[in-house]
């Protein structure tokens, strides 16, 4: 229970911080926002085919507004050397990746929330798939994506160009929750016939979720250790 | 209270600490002196459970480090050179995030009455990054002790502090030492440690070189031990 | 001259035949390499059938296919040393992991180099996107990853247990990257051991199938001369260091 404790601590506490800054909230939206014009330029928004490319272009998004969060997040932890401070206190690793998963989490969402309806408003896009496995199917991908973004944050974190170092060492393991969420996504905006296949992908996703979430809990101590 | 035996550590083929063998009571207040290099951080920061010792045994309250991590972190307080602190936060919101983290109870009020005993209770809402160095050094004292620790772990803490904050700094640990807190300070300051300490232990090369009590806070009789021991050899 | 030679030889008595032992072993190692390589040479060009449309180009095949097995093993062998390294903390299971990741990207290198000339005169494409070749390249930019943590600085224990912790959980990843991308798309490969689900084309004939196992043996021998001398010029380059770290430690004295 301590374990649980002290990382709903340490989520409140980021959020808190983050709450008052708004350093990273507001620059992942920007970013979002940025991302989203940039695509406007490369796919006209006018023309029917671009229909095609939304489902990719929301986890272009998720994806990349969301690295800028996890890189931020074990690296604000060594100013005045925080990180420290938490090892030294009575909370098991587990705990700290926990808590920073958390905050990650809820940033994520908050991204999505606002950036994933400004795409469709300024893409005229007509949401005609169901709503509630839209929602499901971000909501699995981004807990998969932050889950093992948070863990390899957490590594990369020990090097000095950890902002480099985590797209390289984050991209690749994520390949199978990438391409799941995308097919997914398209399915499930654009073709609500095949819904079985969405499916399958989902239950893809969710294996992943489950499996790397418990592996990167089992194997976090090996990376905090000191 | 403090039990280390035939400790070890080594850093890439370097031996920083080669064998030390220390036991220290319950309230006694300990100062660690020697040269820069003599492994007197590291060895504060294996007690603290920051660094893992390659060989040798280190037990704290009868109860080995290695076994009851959670249980000893909860019993320590530690201050190392960087003050721990979030820089967005006010002191009050630092002390009562680790207060609450190390499970301490009635962590809100206690917060407000070290912030007052350091002497900053004026500033308490202020967010941390707009101190000045003494400043931070002062809430980082308050931060090591929010959670009423046991056995307390400092180094270096009168770096940077005017005569005014040293005195405060030397009030907050007396008052400790009367609370029966066992403390380990590391330091350069010859006077702050006679002034504080009943007992000097003084490090070269990763091995304790000497270790006696003091009475009377005798600067000389210190200065005296430290330079036979560490420049009278070199 | 003779008297110094002896007086050396009695100083140091305990490396030089260790290292006379590991060096025999080396030589075999080496000796066998080149035998099954000539051996497995003559079979995939003497003794193997040539392929009905492709000719001679089909012969890259066996390199291909027996590269992809190396670099496959490789990256197991990574996985395994990488969990006895986090368990038994030491450096010599580290070493055999990173050598072992070493070699495995190289010969992921030349998979995708052989993969598209195969491809270019099987299917008349350079590069297609397939299960396994982008499993493959997958593989290759996680372990570049692996490679890029033990560049980073630090002390060699820290960076050992980082990489380690990667090499599993990449390890882990190879499967389910592998099977989500199947299931995405399966079009070109030929599946040739086993039935595929859409793609009957496969099979293959008896001596090519003899000249791939030959190949295969050959460059798992290989594999194994290269893990054990890159391990032991590892401990070369550790030992320099120690001697290194001696000595100045004298000179500091």
């Amino acid at each position: 229970m301590n374990l649980l404790r002290t990382a709903v601590l340490l989520a409140k506490k980021d959020l808190y911080s983050e709450l008052k800054t708004k350093q990273i909230l507001v620059t992942q939206i920007i970013f979002a926002a940025l991302v989203i014009v940039v695509f406007s330029f490369a796919f006209d928004p006018a023309n029917n085919t671009t229909k095609a490319v939304i489902p990719g272009v929301i986890w272009v998004i998720i994806v990349f507004a969301g690295i800028l969060g996890l890189n931020r997040s074990f690296i604000s932890e060594q100013r005045n050397d925080t990180m420290q401070g938490l090892l030294a206190a009575p909370m098991e690793a587990a705990s700290i990746y926990l808590g920073k998963f958390l905050a990650n989490f809820m940033m994520i969402l908050v991204v999505e929330i606002i950036s994933i309806p400004f795409l469709f408003l300024l893409f005229d896009f007509k949401f005609l798939g169901s709503l509630p496995y839209f929602l499901i199917v971000i909501f699995l991908g981004s807990f998969g994506f932050v889950a093992i973004g948070t863990f390899l944050a957490a590594l990369a974190a020990n090097s000095k160009s950890s902002e480099m170092l985590l797209p390289l060492l984050l991209f690749p393991i994520t390949t199978p929750i990438l391409i799941g969420v995308v097919q997914a996504t398209r399915i499930i905006l654009t073709n609500m016939e095949k819904l079985a296949s969405a499916l399958a992908w989902i239950q893809l996703i969710t294996a992943y979720d489950v499996i790397f979430f418990v592996v990167c809990f089992l194997l976090i101590d090996y990376v905090l250790e000191v | 209270m403090i039990e280390i035996k035939k400790l070890t550590k080594q850093a890439d083929n370097k031996l920083i600490l080669r064998g030390i063998d220390l036991s220290i009571l319950k309230g006694e207040t300990v100062a660690i002196l020697g040269p820069n290099g003599a492994g007197k951080s590291t060895l504060l920061k294996v007690l603290a459970s920051l660094i893992k010792p390659t060989a040798g045994s280190v037990k704290i309250n009868g109860l080995e480090l290695k076994k009851n991590q959670l249980e000893i972190k909860r019993m320590l307080g530690y201050l190392p050179h960087s003050s721990l602190l979030y820089d967005h936060y006010s002191p009050l919101e630092n002390l009562v995030f680790f207060g609450n983290i190390y499970g301490a109870t009635e962590v809100e009020q206690r917060a407000v009455r070290l912030v007052k005993e350091v002497g900053l209770s004026f500033f308490l809402n202020e967010p941390v990054k707009n101190f000045s160095r003494g400043m931070i050094q002062r809430i980082a004292i308050a931060r090591a002790i929010i959670h009423e620790p046991e056995v307390l772990l400092l180094d270096e803490p009168h770096t940077g502090l005017d005569q005014g904050a040293i005195s405060i700094l030397n009030n907050v640990i007396l008052s400790m030492k009367g609370k029966k807190t066992t403390t380990l300070m590391v330091t350069h300051d010859f006077k702050q440690a006679a002034e504080i300490c009943d007992r000097i232990i003084i490090m070269k090369n990763g091995r304790i070189a000497d270790d006696f009590y003091i009475e009377n806070q005798n600067i000389g009789f210190v200065s005296k031990k430290y330079q036979l021991q560490v420049e009278g050899a070199s | 001259m003779s008297m110094n030679l002896k007086r050396e030889k009695t100083a140091l008595p305990v490396i030089p035949t260790e290292s006379a032992g590991s060096a025999n072993l080396s030589n075999l190692l080496f000796g066998a390499t080149v035998v099954s390589m000539l051996v497995s040479l003559y079979f995939i060009f003497i003794y193997a059938a040539e392929e009905k449309t492709m000719y001679a180009a089909q012969k890259i095949f066996y390199f291909h296919v027996s590269s992809a097995w190396l670099a496959f093993m490789a990256f197991f062998v990574t996985f395994l040393f990488s969990i006895l390294f986090l368990i038994k903390r030491k450096r010599i299971y580290d070493t055999y992991a990173y050598v072992s990741a070493e070699i495995g990207v190289v010969f992921t290198i030349i998979v995708l180099t052989t993969g598209p000339i195969w491809a270019r005169s099987a299917w008349n494409t350079w590069w297609v996107w397939e299960p396994r070749l982008i499993t493959t390249l997958i593989l290759f930019f996680i372990y570049i990853a692996y490679i890029m943590i033990r560049q980073m600085d630090g002390v060699w224990d820290k960076k050992a247990r980082l990489a380690a912790v990667f090499g599993i959980i990449g390890f882990a990843d190879v499967p389910i990257v592998f099977f989500a991308i199947r299931w995405w798309q399966t079009k070109f490969h030929p599946i040739v051991f086993g039935e595929g689900p859409s793609q009957k084309g496969g099979g293959i004939e008896d001596t090519m199938l003899v000249a791939l196992l030959v190949t295969i043996t050959a460059f798992t021998i290989l594999y194994s001369y290269l893990l054990r001398k890159g391990v032991s010029f590892e401990k070369m380059r550790l030992s320099v260091d120690q001697h290194k770290e001696k000595l100045r430690a004298k000179m500091g004295e």
